[in-house]
């Protein structure tokens, strides 16, 4: 069983002062193996708190990010699912499942974790998943109104990845949970 | 008989044990018919008088017991004999046997020495004679003996100042010594030792005790008169560390007992304790800096724990250290600058809450006369307090005034070290902090909010062109949920805040980033506007802001790399906005897709050109939908992948990957899908055994990548074939090639 932490578009210090504190209480060293982010971080302090949770961090490059160093897609293998990493702004329409959906292909990957909408998404299509954990801030959205603070925690157990949305709705931490099953 | 010459603490216990024999010896004597009387005469014929009076003390001390004649006689007699000890460790030694044999043969109220024998005011002109006479002598060994041998004189002194300090004990344990007889007889009269001694160990060693042994109340309740003593001592005197002592007792007094709160104010004990320092400040010109921040320092605590929500006191307090540093300007001196960290720290401590801090008018003042760095690491240090503490700042005022507090972080002052002499790391790590705190800045009401924003703005304005990056675009984004916010609400526009003022508000701040110059964020940030102008139908503001970001494009992005970001950016606003007529809409296609293609390298401008499709296809609601137009970008991206070929065939002698060409299929399909009539099946066919085709010849870069995409592509088709709805009808005619 493999933790793998999704989260983006913190958008510090622009948007956000900084991870709610509900959720910096849960996000504990030493938990998680892997984390990947879309992007949109913005500055070293936050790679910086990234690092301090898990040696493995993987980020692409979103259009704010002050180290523009950062690829504009990522792949890597975790377990049996090839994962993929793009922030999202560079596939036009915005957001569109259905462009995503040829980006995965382009990608070659089962699970696509993209973000920039600022909205949670877990969508399963025929090429795999596409999965976006939202603001971990809920910092501002010109796309979407009234963000909840989100991330997505992944558990990868052979050909079976259990995703958890934790969500901050009114102050309180709420969670749900989407099982996907790769096909032999 | 013993002898006396050494310097032995241990000789001296075991001399009091030889002694105590020598007690019960003439007890014995008396019970054979010698009466106290008589022995008390025998043993003045003793030849030399340190023996003869350790002699007479032994057979006073049972004279007393026996009650044969009253105790104050006796102990008068006693106190007034040893004068002829005048050798300053015979003499304190003599005189602390006398205080510790005496003890339990005082007139005390309830002891049986009382009534016949004296009474309480006896027993204490009796401790404070040998008091006075044993300070003297002890004084009397700092002056004896060579200069260079001071150092020895003193550690000698030390050792032996309890001796002294015994008798002050004594005095506290006496059942009748109560307020009254403390504050008219006892206090007096060491005060008087003490100033007229005139010597610095003295003074400093029995000031520290009399706080030590005398309770809380009495100190309460003599405030004046002790505080009265602090500025007569000498200037070498470390009264500072005696006044905070009384401070900090008094103050854990207060915080163990709150049932003596009023006594404090009856008594006005800050305003005592208030013009105590003061006076001690200006009695000791020469007191080096560091000691007069420190009184401030202690006096501070006080109020901290007896009168916390006395701001007031707090405020008055900082006012007087202020007034100390007057003409200082920024304070060099390293320990002073520690004292005035802790004067700055102690209330932040304690409130947690920097709007309460702000309250303060001297909290500012104090923080000028450090130095550069001690203060920017000050305001970092009230900024973290912000953020930790969730402080929200709701008022412009408060805005004003915090911004005041952290002005060196915030713009450059005179004579300020220049941005480029500081380290980058450093300066950037606190921009960001104030861009954070932008977020604390926050008030629910609209025409509020607005002013805070204005109030911000004007701070950060003045910051330079360094600055501004960092703090400007949370401004910014602030400035756009209030847009949101305001959206529902009809406000007039020449009202206090409408959505037209917050545009200009947004338009002039925006620009002066352009202007820094930062073109890449202005160009974001000018697209946040134009969409958020777009969601509140102001067209021509959509239409400005959009020009802003083109002519940004145009006129300072030169980077290849930032060009597609940039592009990619308009399009996917300009995508997205539904504000503009036919015209405008028109001209700001034609000016992307005209960007599009003329980006540098081939990749770049077929996909720039291939995403400027979906500008003229919008699902959603009654959004244009011209299957043409998307159509001829389709087929534009097509030539551009084709000229790539020719241009990798050319160049490096065979044809390269397919990418572009597995990519444009991909769009194809989404068209299709949606159902634009332009995009044929049999475009898509035609397109799809190219593809194949081309990537099974010899002359294709060979690429896993695109044989992949191909792949997923093809089992994609496969699958909304088999799909069984109206999506699949339209498949049927394209046959996947094997």
């Amino acid at each position: 069983m493999v933790l793998v932490l999704a989260l983006g578009d913190l958008h510090i210090p622009h948007r956000a002062a900084d991870l709610p504190a509900k959720f910096k209480s849960m996000l504990v060293p030493g938990k998680i193996q892997h984390i990947l982010s879309p992007g949109n971080l913005c500055i070293k302090e936050v790679h910086d708190y990234l690092k301090s949770l898990c040696s493995d961090v993987q980020i692409t490059r979103g259009e704010y990010d002050e180290d523009t160093h950062y690829p504009e897609t990522k792949q890597l293998i975790i377990g049996a699912f090839k994962l993929g990493i793009c922030h999202g702004h560079q596939v036009e329409p915005w957001g569109d499942l259905d462009s995503l959906a040829m980006l995965q292909r382009q990608l070659d990957v089962d699970i696509l974790i993209t973000g920039h909408t600022h909205q949670f998404k877990a969508y399963k299509h025929e090429g795999g998943v596409i999965i976006n954990p939202g603001s971990a801030t809920g910092a501002y959205s010109s796309i979407t109104y009234d963000v909840n603070p989100s991330f997505v925690l992944m558990d990868i157990d052979g050909l079976r990845v259990v995703v958890y949305v934790y969500e901050l709705v009114d102050g309180e931490v709420k969670v749900d949970k989407i099982d996907f099953k790769k096909p032999q | 008989m013993v002898r006396f010459d050494a310097l032995d603490l241990q000789q001296d216990m075991r001399t009091f044990d030889e002694l105590r024999q020598l007690e019960t010896f003439f007890k014995e004597e008396t019970k054979r018919g010698r009466t106290n009387a008589d022995l008390y005469e025998l043993v003045q014929h003793s030849g030399n008088i340190l023996p003869r009076l350790y002699l007479l003390i032994t057979v006073g001390s049972v004279y007393i017991k026996s009650q044969e004649a009253p105790a104050k006689d006796i102990l008068k007699d006693l106190v007034e004999m040893s004068r002829g000890v005048q050798q300053p460790i015979r003499g304190l030694f003599l005189r602390s046997y006398l205080s510790q044999i005496s003890r339990d043969k005082l007139p005390d109220v309830g002891s049986p020495y009382e009534g016949e024998g004296g009474n309480v005011m006896d027993a204490v002109e009796f401790v404070l004679q040998n008091f006075t006479e044993m300070n003297k002598l002890w004084v009397r060994m700092q002056h004896q003996g060579p200069a260079r041998e001071k150092e020895k004189r003193e550690k000698e002194r030390s050792e032996l100042r309890d001796l002294v300090g015994k008798n002050l004990h004594v005095l506290s344990q006496l059942d009748g010594v109560d307020l009254e007889m403390y504050k008219d007889v006892v206090l007096p009269r060491v005060l008087e030792q003490i100033v007229n001694c005139k010597d610095e160990i003295a003074q400093y060693y029995l000031m520290d005790c009399i706080i030590q042994v005398f309770p809380d109340d009495f100190h309460l309740q003599t405030l004046e008169t002790l505080l009265s003593a602090c500025p007569q001592l000498q200037p070498t005197v470390d009264i500072k560390t005696v006044m905070s002592q009384l401070m900090e007792r008094l103050s854990r007094y207060a915080a163990a007992s709150p049932e003596v709160l009023p006594e404090f104010l009856q008594v006005e004990a800050f305003t005592k304790f208030s013009h105590a320092v003061v006076e001690v400040i200006e009695a000791q010109p020469d007191m080096a800096l560091v000691g007069a921040v420190s009184l401030y320092v202690a006096l501070l605590t006080f109020v901290l724990r007896v009168h916390v929500d006395r701001l007031d006191y707090v405020d008055q307090v900082l006012g007087g250290c202020v007034k100390k540093l007057e003409g200082k300007g920024k304070v060099k001196d390293v320990k002073a600058t520690k004292q005035l960290v802790a004067l700055l720290s102690a209330p932040l401590e304690k409130y947690k809450d920097v709007v309460t801090i702000l309250k303060l008018s001297n909290y500012g003042k104090v923080m000028e006369h450090l130095d550069y760095d001690t203060n920017r690491v000050m305001a970092v240090v009230l900024m973290q307090s912000i953020l930790a503490n969730n402080t929200l700042i709701t008022a412009p005022e408060k805005v004003d005034g915090l911004f005041d507090l952290l002005k060196e972080l915030i713009q450059d002052s005179e004579g300020a070290p220049s941005i480029d002499e500081l380290d980058e790391e450093d300066f950037k790590e606190e921009q960001n902090l104030v861009a954070r705190l932008v977020h604390m800045l926050v008030n629910d009401d609209n025409e509020q909010m607005f002013q805070i924003l204005i109030a911000a703005r004007k701070q950060f304005g003045q910051g330079g062109p360094k600055r501004l990056p960092f703090t400007l675009p949370p401004l910014v984004f602030a400035a756009l949920k209030l847009v949101r916010s305001l959206q529902n609400e009809d406000l007039p526009d020449d009202g206090p805040v409408s959505l037209k003022k917050v545009f200009q508000f947004l338009h002039q701040t925006v620009e002066a980033l352009s202007v820094v110059p930062a073109p890449e964020l202005a160009l974001r940030l000018y697209l946040q506007c134009a969409e958020a102008a777009g969601v509140c139908n102001l067209e021509p503001v959509a239409y400005e802001f959009f020009t802003q970001a083109f002519m940004i494009y145009e006129e300072e992005i030169a980077d290849s790399k930032a060009q597609v970001t940039a592009l990619q950016l308009i399009i996917g606003t300009l995508q997205r906005t539904r504000v503009f007529g036919v015209e405008n809409r028109d001209t700001l296609t034609h000016k992307a897709t005209g960007y599009s293609a003329k980006l540098l390298k081939k990749p770049d401008q077929c996909r720039a050109v291939y995403a400027c499709s979906h500008l003229f296809w919008v699902e959603e609601g009654s959004g244009v939908k011209d299957g043409e137009r998307v159509l001829l970008c389709l087929k534009r991206a097509l030539r551009i992948a084709n000229a790539a070929q020719q241009m990798s065939s050319a160049t490096r002698g065979s044809n390269g990957p397919m990418t572009l060409f597995v990519e444009i299929l991909n769009k194809y399909l989404y068209y299709f899908e949606k159902g634009n009539t332009q995009v044929t099946s049999t475009i898509i066919q035609g397109l799809l055994e190219l593809i194949v085709t081309e990537i099974q010849s010899e002359n294709t870069t060979q690429d896993m990548q695109v044989d992949a995409f191909l792949a997923n592509t093809l089992r994609y088709i496969q699958f909304q074939k088999h799909k069984g709805d109206s999506v699949a009808e339209r498949y049927s005619d394209i046959k996947v090639p094997s």
